[in-house]
């Protein structure tokens, strides 16, 4: 018989730490179903019929966010055998909130009292008795850091789960209010309800109009009119509504047993938490030291360190030692050419080239990692969010577009760090219209060829790329998918401490792994494609990539890019090729044109380059591979991210069309204005784009409206 | 009476009415700050918004547009 027990607790109160102590690499990851919340459970280290599920770390079990709606269908729905509440000693009073919710649905509980050796050292005294007796629950000290006392409380959970002894909690409340649960109790009993729940805690939910509640239980109108009218009365007696007089009466409570079983030395005296944020968050020093941690793990992971480690795993161990070996060893045994050249170059030139990407990216996983569990990202969303704010994203969106500059890939997968799911789908969406590294040379060919190397047209590229996050990211908002009230920014700032090295690693493997794992399934069928495709013509003769298959592809889409300014099939391909690697939009050109090597510097490059463009069509290239879908690297971040096939076609589209539109107005408006082109054109473009965004808001407005329209009548 | 947004920093105050609906409310009661209750505002972020106060011994962030539906004395 396989027992199942559920890990419930706040953020930041040691529960990935005490889950990850536990299962060790038991561990399985995937989503509650439905949404695209994860959920992870494992086995029992020291007894395998043990299986523990992580729930997700909430504060409260109300109705209003998935997580916590999903950690209350567990409960009930699922019927684990027992509940380890993990509570933070050093924050009792809002950690047990969680726990009298929990307490009341009636499972065996037994709470994994953690951080205790932080409360001796502040020389506070927390009896954990008499907190046992108060609750009517087992309380055991743990340190889910140092991995004591955590056998202890999983034996436990398995000896309550054993007994089946359901838990017995309510909190005690004010006899107006008993009154009132008392009678909602009675009219679910004498209309004869039909469910599965604790009574008391039925009536709780009931008293406080809990949605989802009322909705599984299908009341009829009769008795939802008896239930109000007991909660009216009620609430006229208090002079308070239903939900705020139980968030009371359980804080009311909870001030009780603080009052009872702990002692605190002293008080009001500074923590060093305190004294860190004096400085951390200092009205002045707050912006300069932010500037200089992003600095340092940007320097770090991208600039210097990851740079080195990258460019070695690139041209050193996949270059020369893999690559060189693989097309040795398939020469000397006679394999035919085309099958050495599809595996060589075409795939694992191209994983290859994903793959050199990871070092980079462990390591800024790990100093992410690092500021994440120390807890200086919730201060980065504390200093940040105003900016952020004005266009709908969160203070924590810097994060992503920050690393986005070096690589979109760990730049789409920072966002992560975002809980609120809108924010995060909007910071994907946006995350690439940062130029990432490898979009560099394109800019540097480029300017190099028709700019004379000018010095703005660098600037002038990142400055209209974040231009266009903002104004994405303001009519993204006014969309139905991302309108509506602000997520609440009612956030804790928890204690600094700090992060322990095997907590910091299973952080950063555990994001790193799905980078791996991606590179080696939908990027390696990708390289494999275009390999054939810019190699073989259609009789299926190896041919060079102008008289290729993608070529003639891109003789088809090239009329596409015709409004753009740049009609022809080179730049129709190099745009394509640009979706293995963007670095590869330079390489094309330099195929293209017969010279080998290309690299943004080749002198014959820049001569062929200018011939073909203009200075207007040159900006409106680089404009729409600025802004276009991303590698497919980045892609499958993107569909990793969003969990799901629909939202990443509609990031790809979105951008897709952006870059479109945005170099159709560069193309038209700028030939209009600097080459004397038809301001006709330029005129039509310009209602083109004016007709999309409106279109966009339109559609959006009215769906939010129906959508608005369908929630009243529900 | 005046809301919890025009506290000036250092100041101690007790909660008297949490005035909204829905999500955002119950999030800020759910997070400690109910009627009776303490709180102690400590800073304000360097841009202006949101505030930092110290609720039930921790340390919680809010924006000032959610201050505002906190009464206090």
């Amino acid at each position: 018989m396989t027992i199942k027990i559920g890990l419930a607790g706040n953020p930041n109160s040691g529960k990935t730490t005490l889950f990850n102590a536990l299962t060790g690499a038991t561990q399985y990851v995937g989503n509650w179903p439905g949404v695209t919340v994860e959920k992870k459970s494992g086995k029992y280290k020291k007894n395998k019929e043990v299986e523990i599920v992580d729930l997700p770390g909430v504060y409260s079990l109300s109705p209003y966010t998935l997580e916590e709606v999903v950690t209350r269908n567990f409960v009930i729905g699922e019927h684990p055998d027992a509940i380890i509440n993990i509570v933070d000693a050093t924050n009792i009073e809002r950690n047990l909130y969680l726990t009298t919710q929990i307490l009341e649905l009636g499972v065996p509980t037994v709470i994994a009292l953690n951080m205790m050796d932080l409360v001796r050292k502040n020389g506070d005294q927390l009896d954990c008795k008499k907190l046992s007796n108060l609750l009517g629950c087992p309380v055991m000290e743990i340190s889910a850091l140092k991995e004591e006392g955590i056998d202890a409380v999983t034996e436990k959970a398995v000896e309550l789960a054993k007994q089946k002894k359901s838990q017995n909690f309510v909190v005690p409340v004010m006899e107006e209010v008993q009154s009132a649960l008392s009678q909602i109790e009675k009219i679910v009993e004498s209309n004869k309800i039909n469910h599965s729940l604790p009574k008391k805690w039925l009536a709780i939910k009931l008293f406080e109009r809990d949605e989802e509640v009322i909705k599984s239980l299908g009341l009829s109108s009769l008795v939802k009119r008896e239930v109000e009218s007991c909660i009216a009365q009620c609430e006229k007696l208090l002079d308070d509504d239903a939900e705020s007089i139980i968030t009371a009466e359980r804080y009311a409570f909870i001030g009780n047993i603080v009052a009872n079983a702990v002692k605190k030395a002293k008080k009001g005296q500074d923590t060093t938490s305190d004294r860190i944020d004096k400085i951390v968050t200092n009205r002045i020093l707050a912006l300069p030291i932010f500037a200089l941690v992003m600095w340092f793990v940007y320097y770090i992971s991208v600039s210097s360190l990851g740079a080195i480690v990258t460019d070695w795993t690139n041209d050193v161990l996949f270059g020369e030692i893999i690559q060189g070996n693989v097309q040795s060893f398939m020469e000397s045994s006679n394999v035919a050419p085309w099958l050495t050249a599809l595996v060589v170059d075409g795939l694992i030139g191209g994983v290859g080239a994903v793959l050199g990407f990871v070092p980079q990216i462990m390591l800024l996983f790990l100093l992410l990692a690092i500021l994440e569990d120390c807890g200086y990202m919730a201060r980065v969303a504390f200093i940040m969010d105003r900016v952020f704010r004005r266009f709908g994203l969160s203070g924590k969106s810097f994060i992503p577009m920050l690393i986005g500059s070096g690589c979109g890939v760990p730049g789409i997968m920072a966002s992560r760090t975002l809980e609120n799911d809108k924010d995060r789908k909007m910071t994907i969406m946006l995350t690439t219209f940062i130029p990432c590294g490898a979009k560099l040379p394109i800019i540097a060919l480029f300017a190099g060829a028709l700019f004379g190397g000018a010095s703005w047209v660098a600037p002038s590229v990142y400055f209209m790329c974040i231009a266009m996050v903002i104004i994405c990211g303001i009519i993204l908002k006014n969309t139905s998918a991302f309108a509506g009230e602000p997520a609440p920014f009612v956030m804790e700032l928890p204690t600094y401490h700090i992060p322990s090295l095997k907590g910091v690693l299973i952080h950063m493997w555990d994001r790193g792994k799905a980078f791996i794992i991606k590179a080696g399934t939908i990027i390696f069928v990708a390289c494999g494609l275009i390999w054939f495709l810019q190699s073989f013509n259609w009789s299926l003769e190896m041919v060079d990539a102008d008289t290729s298959i993608l070529a003639s592809i891109g003789n088809v889409i090239a009329p596409i890019f015709a409004p753009l300014g740049f009609g022809d099939w080179g730049a129709a391909v190099a745009t394509v090729t640009g979706l293995i690697a963007k670095e590869n939009v330079v390489a094309t050109y330099g195929v293209i044109y017969g010279i080998a090597d290309a690299t943004e510097e080749s002198q014959d490059l820049l001569a062929m380059i200018a011939a073909n463009f203009t200075t207007v069509s040159a900006y409106s290239f680089m404009a729409f591979n600025m802004l276009c879908a991303p590698c497919f690297a980045a892609i499958g971040a993107i569909r990793r991210e969003m969990g799901s096939v629909k939202w990443t076609l509609i990031t790809v589209g979105f951008q897709t069309i952006t870059a479109y539109l945005v170099a159709l107005i560069i193309n038209k408006v700028g030939s209009a204005v600097l080459l004397g082109g038809s301001m006709v054109e330029a005129a039509i473009a310009i209602a083109i784009v004016i007709c999309v965004i409106t279109g966009v808001l339109l559609i959006g407005k009215s769906k939010l409206k129906s959508s608005q329209s369908i929630g009243l009548e529900g | 009476m005046k809301n919890l947004k025009e506290v000036k920093c250092g100041e101690s105050v007790r909660v008297t009415k949490i005035e909204g609906n829905g999500a955002v409310r119950r999030r800020i009661m759910d997070m400690g700050i109910t009627k009776g209750c303490d709180i102690f505002v400590r800073k304000v972020a360097p841009l202006g918004d949101p505030i930092q106060v110290t609720v039930r011994n921790y340390e919680l962030s809010l924006r000032k547009a959610d201050a505002e539906m906190i009464i206090v004395d």
